[in-house]
């Protein structure tokens, strides 16, 4: 009965994800009267996760499962939810976990709702509330089958730390050859950088900066922040930066703490893709650009003058709270 | 879908998606897809097959399909009740049309659920590459490269094979619009009515809601950043 999580991890390291996962997870158990079972993929020490309630950690180590496989890891999820006999199995919002997720709920033949933010509104019938419309409403579901698969929005329930006894077992389950027929060749990652999707603040730029060469501001106000940097479309349909840093409806999602838009409109579309982020801050000289529409802070004014000078202040506040 | 534009309504006590004075479009994703499907048409002498799960409403957005260069139009004659629902009556078009490869979009615009193509894999048996950003295709033998998080991975994978793509398929300047011979070719192309297969929803839309009224956005002068500071830090709690 217990509620399954599939507590994502990079290089042997659990994602914050998974922690905002398990969180999730321990408040349904605790109104369903059960436990938190995560199952962990060549991760070496789980332990981590029981600051955060996990009860049962699954720990499978196959050199094989070192590549990130959907098919395979979807199978050891699917084992590790008979065998916990799970009514509810759960999946953060990342790339890789978005990819099994509907998988397993095939394979379980369970209903399965993505974009899930906040706790369900009711247990039986269970019903959860979804983005929808691309941000641009909710929509609550309700899911009918017995057991029931979600995946929840990124930065929508946050860390709640619950101290427990965390038991660790070695989990092998069986898989088949078939799992492995997409294989991964190579993989190309940016390092040292903080991407979109793990990023708590994202400094975007759009036509505003009107050329590459002025993304230094940019890069550097970021730096400053410890934040990730992105683009508008009509950045990266000029090539003035890479496609991987597109942000909008068509490209990146961005659920941060924190949006900065330095020369950013806000077309519909561009709103659409960043608007879960909690707090949206732009720096525009057009005081009619819609983006102060959904902004909570807005500086009306030149982004080369304001966005050096921001850069300072915030350099000169980090020196005195950190 | 709803035009990516499209101011968004609900109606019947917030319980349906107000669809009046609405344009319906091809998700853009699926776009990306059909255009693709079209050069390996070009290419390797594919036939390329359009589906839809829907009402007669649908059909006009499959005849744009078709004058983009598809070769022929399903839909199945029902409501897309939920994302399961859709991945079982595209399973049955796919199982029984042999088809060798199945390119969806990522996810839909209206209802981002991004889970009908996984589904369908999981429901065919078809091998399945999620996010997938580039796809060629030699033989049976498939290259597609798919985004992770912060970066891209390349990906080996045979045909038969289910693809969730997005923009990069092909470049946005490439996107295939309909002309006046493909309008004209349309009308005599094949668009085939199937009737639903027996499936249960899985999960179901109880009601909608739209997002509370913001608050108006705070206005800092240019001159007090240090506001800005204060407030994102002591406000906000964000830095």
């Amino acid at each position: 009965m217990s509620i399954l999580i599939y507590a994502e991890s990079a290089e042997g390291k659990f994602k914050k994800t998974a922690f905002e996962l398990a969180s999730y997870a321990k408040k349904i158990a605790a109104e369903t009267g059960t436990t938190v079972t995560a199952v962990t993929i060549n991760v070496s020490d789980a332990s981590a996760l029981a600051a955060y309630g996990v009860d049962k950690a699954l720990n499978v180590n196959i050199d094989k499962l070192k590549a990130f496989n959907a098919k395979a890891y979807a199978d050891v999820i699917k084992q590790a939810a008979v065998k916990e006999s799970s009514k509810f199995v759960l999946f953060s919002s990342n790339t890789d976990s978005l990819y099994i997720a509907p998988l397993v709920a095939v394979g379980l033949e369970a209903g399965y709702a993505s974009n899930v933010v906040g706790l369900p509104q009711s247990i039986a019938p269970f019903q959860v509330k979804r983005h929808a419309f691309s941000n641009k409403a909710f929509t609550v579901t309700e899911i009918t089958t017995e057991v029931k698969v979600l995946a929840i929005g990124k930065n929508s329930f946050g860390l709640v730390e619950s101290a427990s006894s965390l038991t660790q077992e070695d989990f092998e389950p069986s898989l088949n050859d078939n799992d492995f027929t997409v294989k991964v060749e190579s993989s190309e990652k940016v390092t040292g950088k903080v991407t979109i999707a793990d990023a708590e603040i994202v400094v975007s730029g759009g036509r505003g900066l009107k050329g590459p060469e002025n993304w230094g501001i940019l890069e550097d106000l970021a730096s400053a922040l410890g934040a990730a940097t992105a683009c508008s479309k009509p950045v990266s349909d000029l090539g003035w930066r890479p496609h991987s840093e597109h942000v909008g409806q068509t490209g990146k999602p961005v659920a941060a703490n924190l949006y900065i838009a330095l020369g950013i409109s806000g077309a519909i579309q561009h709103i659409a893709g960043i608007n879960s982020s909690k707090v949206k801050v732009v720096i525009n000289s057009d005081a009619d650009a819609p983006f102060f529409k959904v902004a909570d802070y807005g500086v009306v004014g030149d982004v080369f003058d304001i966005v050096p000078r921001l850069t300072e202040k915030i350099k000169a506040f980090k020196a005195q709270n950190s | 879908m709803p035009d990516t534009t499209a101011k968004i309504n609900f109606t019947n006590g917030d319980t349906e998606f107000d669809a009046s004075g609405v344009q319906f479009v091809i998700n853009p994703n699926d776009e990306f897809g059909l255009t693709r499907a079209i050069w390996f048409k070009e290419q390797a002498g594919a036939t390329v097959t359009v589906v839809n799960v829907g009402g007669p409403d649908a059909e006009a957005t499959l005849r744009k399909a078709l004058a983009t260069g598809a070769d022929e139009a399903i839909r199945v004659n029902a409501a897309p009740t939920d994302g399961f629902f859709v991945a079982k009556q595209l399973a049955e078009v796919v199982k029984n049309g042999g088809y060798d490869l199945v390119i969806a979009g990522k996810e839909s615009l209206d209802y981002n659920g991004a889970m009908v193509p996984g589904m369908l894999a999981g429901l065919t048996g078809y091998d399945f590459v999620n996010g997938c950003i580039k796809l060629d295709v030699t033989g049976s033998d498939v290259t597609a490269v798919r985004e992770i998080d912060g970066g891209k991975e390349t990906i080996s994978a045979k045909l038969p094979l289910v693809i969730a793509g997005q923009k990069g398929l092909v470049e946005e300047k490439d996107l295939r619009i309909p002309n006046m011979r493909g309008i004209m070719q349309a009308r005599t192309k094949a668009l085939t009515i199937l009737e639903p297969v027996a499936a249960n929803a899985t999960t179901k839309a109880v009601k909608f809601e739209k997002p509370a009224p913001k608050s108006a956005v705070k206005l800092i002068s240019p001159d007090n950043l240090d506001e800005l500071v204060n407030l994102l830090h002591n406000e906000a709690k964000v830095i």
